[in-house]
């Protein structure tokens, strides 16, 4: 259960993630979970409704760091339409459905979240944010289960 | 005396379970500690054989809960040293307890006046004070910490002017682990003029404490720390003060007198406790009182000190492993980082080798600013808990560092 939580491609965008930096010119959002520290700066240059470019900086657990490199690969040159498609898929899948492999590509590497429902928020921090810039329909928030009394 | 584990593991059955197929080892006894067979037989002969309401009913049964009620009342006067019944406020919990003082003793602030609080507070013992020095026009201050991370005192004198007029800090730290010079404090307090609350949370049941020796105004405490059950916890007022206090909430049990257009309140505690009280738990939280009484507190705080400085030396040992706060002296819980990995992971690879610890800020968001880390992760120590857990916590965390070598 817990290899399979922490794949190599996890790791290894954790470690080394893509498109990290911030893009002049593109419009940028941050987001936090301030209960574990998880943070992004978004920053989605869109032009004709096609990604054109992203890029994040981020802070935060293996999870959402590594969702975050691996949604940037995934809508980078891609029209609104189908990350919409994308968005609605990893969502699915990290709520426990069967991946669609197919669409999701290594993104699947991240299935194994949808079990350890305390870390779905890490996983969706990305998404969630992209979804504050691009019209792909507002999820319901996940309620943050980490900050109980301590 | 020390207290044989075979005695624990009898009390708290759930040891013997087992977590994605590993033997539990529960390190998260600062969130909530385990409840123990006689405080679940308490709660469980309340609703067994007299559940009623309390102070209303002729009837036998309703006689029966409010003297186990009121008797659960009598044990929390006993294990805190309270000066009377009158002086016992069962509230939800700490955070309860905190919110009423602040809203009702509160409004004697003036605009100019001064809160004095630590920067290691939990946010319950922050953002009330936080909120009434807002509504008040008053400044709220705070007592740094040290290079160790224990509380400086050495500009006391300039933080406790003649203008602060309350003194709240936790007695124990649920991140650092300290334990506050309480005794100092109440005396630097007393000495301006200034009123003093103990955020007694990670304190009572965990070590002696009484609140007629620290000579304190106020005292908070939750059950659920010191082996009894959520819901319940307390306030301990002088007298005086709960007199001159204005309730917060109104209702059934808080009142002597009422007419369609008045009302005159009961005494303290009632004056306090609107409404039908949580019975149960009242009467769990004082079987709670029973249990860690028989154990002793003497022997759960040395057990328990004697755990972390084990764990802290153990954790300061792995390369990469950094404790946060004292290294000795610790009361219970001792946060940690791991180079490289954040603390949910850590949590959850823990997790799968069956070692419950909490992940994030401990409801200390402005400690963990001053730490350089957004989230820590946290071991904490307590009756349940012997040497061993620290050997399965760092083998725990060698897998941890394996997965992110
Ligand atoms: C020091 C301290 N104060 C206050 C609290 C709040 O207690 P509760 O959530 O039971 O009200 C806690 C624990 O959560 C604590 O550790």
């Amino acid at each position: 259960m817990f290899n399979d939580l922490y794949q190599a491609v996890i790791l290894d965008h954790y470690r080394t993630p893509s498109n990290v930096g911030q893009i002049e010119g593109a419009v940028q959002v941050r987001n936090d979970h301030p209960s574990c520290g998880d943070k992004v700066l978004l920053s989605v240059l869109v032009e004709d409704g096609i990604v054109q470019d992203i890029a994040f900086v981020g802070e935060g657990c293996s999870i959402s760091q590594a969702s975050l490199s691996l949604m940037t690969e995934a809508v980078k040159g891609q029209p609104v339409s189908v990350i919409r498609d994308l968005y609605s898929a990893f969502r699915d899948m990290i709520h426990g459905q069967e991946p669609d492999e197919e669409l999701l590509g290594d993104m699947v590497a991240l299935h194994g979240v949808s079990r350890f429902v305390a870390r779905v928020p890490c996983a969706m921090l990305g998404w969630e944010t992209l979804a504050q810039v691009l019209p792909l329909d507002q999820p319901a928030p996940d309620p943050d289960p980490t900050c109980g009394p301590g | 005396m020390a207290v044989p584990f075979e005695r624990i593991q009898a009390d708290f059955p759930v040891l013997a379970r087992e977590v994605h197929g590993r033997p539990l080892v529960y390190l998260d006894n600062s969130a909530t500690s385990q409840t123990p067979v006689p405080v679940r037989a308490a709660i469980d002969a309340y609703y067994a054989q007299s559940c009623a309401n309390v102070h209303r009913g002729l009837h036998a049964l309703s006689a029966e809960a409010t003297d186990l009620y009121e008797g659960a009342r009598d044990k929390v006067m006993r294990l805190v040293g309270a000066p009377g019944r009158e002086s016992v406020v069962f509230t939800r919990g700490t955070t309860a307890a905190i919110n009423l003082v602040a809203s009702s003793w509160g409004e004697c602030l003036q605009p100019g006046d001064a809160i004095l609080i630590t920067v290691a507070e939990h946010h319950a013992n922050l953002i009330p004070w936080q909120q009434l020095a807002k509504r008040k026009g008053a400044e709220l201050r705070h007592i740094p910490l040290t290079a160790e991370g224990t509380l400086d005192l050495s500009k006391l004198d300039e933080l406790l002017t003649p203008n602060v007029k309350m003194v709240a800090f936790a007695q124990v730290s649920n991140v650092l682990g300290y334990v506050a010079p309480a005794a100092e404090l109440i005396a630097a307090a007393k000495s301006v003029g200034a009123a003093t609350l103990v955020d007694a949370a990670q304190s009572v049941g965990h070590m002696p404490v009484s609140f007629a020796e620290l000579g304190c105004d106020f005292l908070a405490f939750s059950g659920h720390k010191m082996c009894g059950p959520t819901g319940i916890g307390c306030l301990i007022g002088r007298r005086e003060l709960l007199d001159a206090m204005e309730p917060i909430e109104y209702g059934g049990d808080m009142i002597v007198h009422v007419d369609l257009q008045n009302a005159t309140w009961n005494h303290p505690p009632y004056k306090f406790e609107a409404g039908t009280p949580p019975i149960a738990q009242a009467i769990g939280l004082g079987a709670a009182c029973d249990y860690v009484t028989e154990l002793g507190l003497d022997w759960i705080r040395d057990h328990t000190t004697a755990l972390c400085d084990q764990a802290a030396a153990a954790l300061s040992a792995i390369p990469g492993v950094r404790v946060h706060g004292p290294l000795t002296g610790r009361l219970g819980p001792v946060a940690f980082s791991i180079d490289g990995v954040h603390p949910h992971d850590v949590a959850t690879l823990l997790d799968g080798e069956g070692v419950a610890v909490r992940a994030g800020h401990h409801c200390a968001q402005p400690l963990h600013g001053l730490l350089g880390a957004p989230s820590t992760a946290r071991a904490s120590f307590y009756v349940t808990n012997r040497a061993s857990d620290i050997d399965r916590l760092v083998a725990a965390i060698g897998v941890v560092q394996k997965v992110f070598g």
